[in-house]
């Protein structure tokens, strides 16, 4: 009786772990013909796409759009984003319109298999099913490309699939954005774009152990690919505080007089945003300058002084070159950093020529008043690109001409100089960490095909 | 005023901290192959080697240099004595107006100096900051293959191995 009684203990426990991890296949479908979809909804698609920054993450530097292989770097190991052109054998190419909702909405592919949270289905789960069939008639109408999914490289056990099932059950919720009907359509539909598609709080909102998202404190700062994700919300380190139109405009255009420019993975998600409808954009701005909140008077109030103190007329009278190239031995760092910020920044950080074409006044830089160097790090090592094909702002990047102690000194003298908040630690740490996460940023790239050089005929016998 | 090490010799440079490496290269040294392009560090014309590292020299401050190796163009070879880079682009026959040669010449010197056996892919994206509109990007790739080949042969005899591969 006993052992009949454990059995069906057992059994029972075998049922439910069952129950929660399995999920079973969907039927695949020969690929659906392009010309099966509906223009306007595929063009629907392509905007709803910008907005989710799907390319991004399915696209290696210098792969096929949407190809996949990108390796997203998590505390439990490397995670390669999928294929999701409609190649019929690496992509989802047999996927049904019902088996791309799913794994939209709970995580779990075609065949059953459940996703790593990396592909950000906490905030999918919330698009609509109207939505998800717009981004779907999109997806299957792009180019299929046969590109392999790479071997996730995860430590035991988080190599173990069945184990999503656990960290859903605790950190997958379906029903958590509801219309508010005491707010106006454009809120609502900034909070369903803002907390379901462009999952702003991947990146915004910090992450507990179980690299979920942790929703207490929502939107308070995050971070990707060695960037600081700035607080979002009354946390915002922001010398002048951030205003619906403000974000706005920096949602368009990509930078903003009070507050710079767009780089790092938010210049990717600015420049993907540019096709998307001003409506969206700016429904998108109006949540978020909520979960700002209306900055309390002494901000509004130091903000102001930061303001004039930025428009004051460029006073950084070089300093002699005597007391450059013999720092004092007080500070010497300050001395050093004031020194190198003298010679190598201040030409473009203090001019009168205006942003985007100029420097940014650094007395308005958030990166400079942020929890940690590294933004400020990756700027002054690595610049700003310019962008292939269009007028786009520039920096120099110091990479090879400054040492970690240099970078280092450098921000120090920015910190104590523009900065309102105590000194940072660990700055040359940091320096070489920017250094390091740029090298294997730059490990990257898809393997692109040699291009042969054949050697001239006159180089052979 | 500063001492400033340039291919191997010190030089007493008298000029201000803020003063673009390019500029005392140019005027005060008298080494003209890095070139004035842009001025803003976006082009490539300018490229010297600091401490083995190509290096921007019209955005690069005298103040980033103290201790610091320069090595330009002129101090790889001479017109009589060429450096192996600049052999193979010669025989490679890689430039045609010329003007963004010296740098490139420069970014390739350094990525070889890393890189014995540079893919074309490599060398591709080392040369990507250099801007040239002429004709010659297959010649100058050809070049730096060459040039890699004529180092790792170079380094190969000196170091007693047999014939190269």
């Amino acid at each position: 009786m006993r052992i009949a009684l454990a059995l069906v203990a057992v059994l029972l426990i075998i049922g439910a772990s069952l129950a929660l991890v399995w999920r079973p296949a969907i039927e695949t479908i020969d690929p659906p013909a392009r010309q099966s979809f509906d223009p306007e909804l595929v063009k629907r698609g392509r905007q709803l796409a910008a907005i989710g920054n799907c390319t991004d993450c399915h696209t290696v530097r210098g792969g096929e759009q949407l190809a996949g292989g990108m390796p997203v770097r998590t505390p439990f190991g490397t995670v390669y984003s999928t294929n999701i052109t409609p190649d019929p054998e690496t992509g989802i190419g047999h996927w049904s319109e019902a088996a791309f909702r799913r794994a939209m909405n709970s995580g779990v592919d075609r065949a059953g298999q459940h996703l790593y949270p990396t592909f950000p289905y906490d905030h999918f789960t919330h698009v609509t099913n109207q939505d998800d069939g717009a981004l779907y008639a999109y997806l299957m109408t792009r180019r299929p490309v046969h590109a392999p999914a790479r071997q996730n490289q995860l430590s035991f056990p988080f190599d173990q699939r069945p184990l999503i099932a656990a960290w859903k059950l605790l950190y997958l919720r379906h029903d958590e954005v509801r219309p508010d009907s005491s707010k106006n359509s454009e809120w609502n539909r900034g909070a369903y774009l803002v907390e379901g598609l462009a999952h702003c709080g991947a990146c915004h909102t910090p992450r507990n152990a179980f690299g979920a998202e942790r929703k207490e404190a929502a939107f308070g700062g995050g971070e990707a690919d060695n960037w600081l994700a700035y607080a979002i919300n009354v946390q915002s380190p922001a010398p002048v505080p951030w205003t619906e139109q403000a974000l706005f405009t920096y949602l368009r255009r990509g930078w903003h007089p009070d507050h710079g420019v767009a780089r790092g993975p938010m210049a990717q998600v600015v420049s993907n945003l540019s096709p998307v409808d001003a409506d969206d954009v700016r429904a998108i701005a109006t949540y978020v300058a909520g979960l700002f909140g209306s900055p309390a008077s002494d901000r509004i109030r130091s903000a102001e002084a930061v303001r004039t103190e930025a428009n004051k007329a460029p006073t950084a009278a070089p300093q002699t070159s005597a007391s450059i190239f013999a720092p004092n031995a007080v500070s010497p760092a300050t001395n050093t950093g004031a020194a190198i910020y003298a010679a190598a920044c201040a030409s473009c950080h203090e001019t009168s020529r205006p942003l985007p074409y100029a420097g940014l006044n650094l007395h308005l830089s958030t990166a400079i008043s942020a929890p940690d160097p590294r933004n400020a790090a990756n700027t002054i090592l690595y610049g700003l690109p310019a962008l292939d094909d269009e007028r786009s702002p520039i920096m120099p990047g110091f990479a090879p001409s400054m040492t970690d102690a240099q970078v280092g000194a450098l921000l120090i003298y920015l910190r104590a100089h523009f900065g309102h908040e105590p000194a940072w630690s660990k700055v040359e740490q940091t320096v070489a960490q920017a250094r390091q996460a740029q090298a294997a940023f730059l490990q990257t790239s898809a393997d692109p095909p040699n291009i042969a050089t054949e050697p001239l005929p006159r180089d052979k016998p | 005023m500063m001492i400033l090490k340039v291919n191997g010799r010190d030089h007493q440079i008298e000029a201000e901290p803020d003063t673009p490496l390019l500029y005392v290269l140019r005027d005060d040294i008298k080494l003209n192959a890095a070139k004035y392009g842009c001025g803003l560090g976006q082009c490539g014309a300018c490229t010297v080697m600091v401490d083995g590292k190509a290096v921007l020299s019209c955005v690069t401050p005298l103040v980033l240099l103290v201790g610091k190796q320069i090595t330009t163009l002129e101090g790889l070879g001479t017109v009589d004595r060429p450096a192996p880079i600049q052999r193979a682009f010669m025989e490679e026959q890689a430039a045609q107006c010329g003007y963004c040669i010296p740098g490139m010449m420069m970014r390739a010197q350094a990525l070889l100096q890393r890189n014995s056996k540079p893919t074309d892919q490599q060398i591709r994206s080392a040369l990507a900051p250099h801007l040239c509109r002429c004709g010659t990007h297959m010649r100058i790739l050809r070049a730096v293959h060459r040039a890699a080949r004529m180092m790792r042969e170079a380094g190969n005899s000196t170091a007693g191995h047999g014939s190269p591969s």
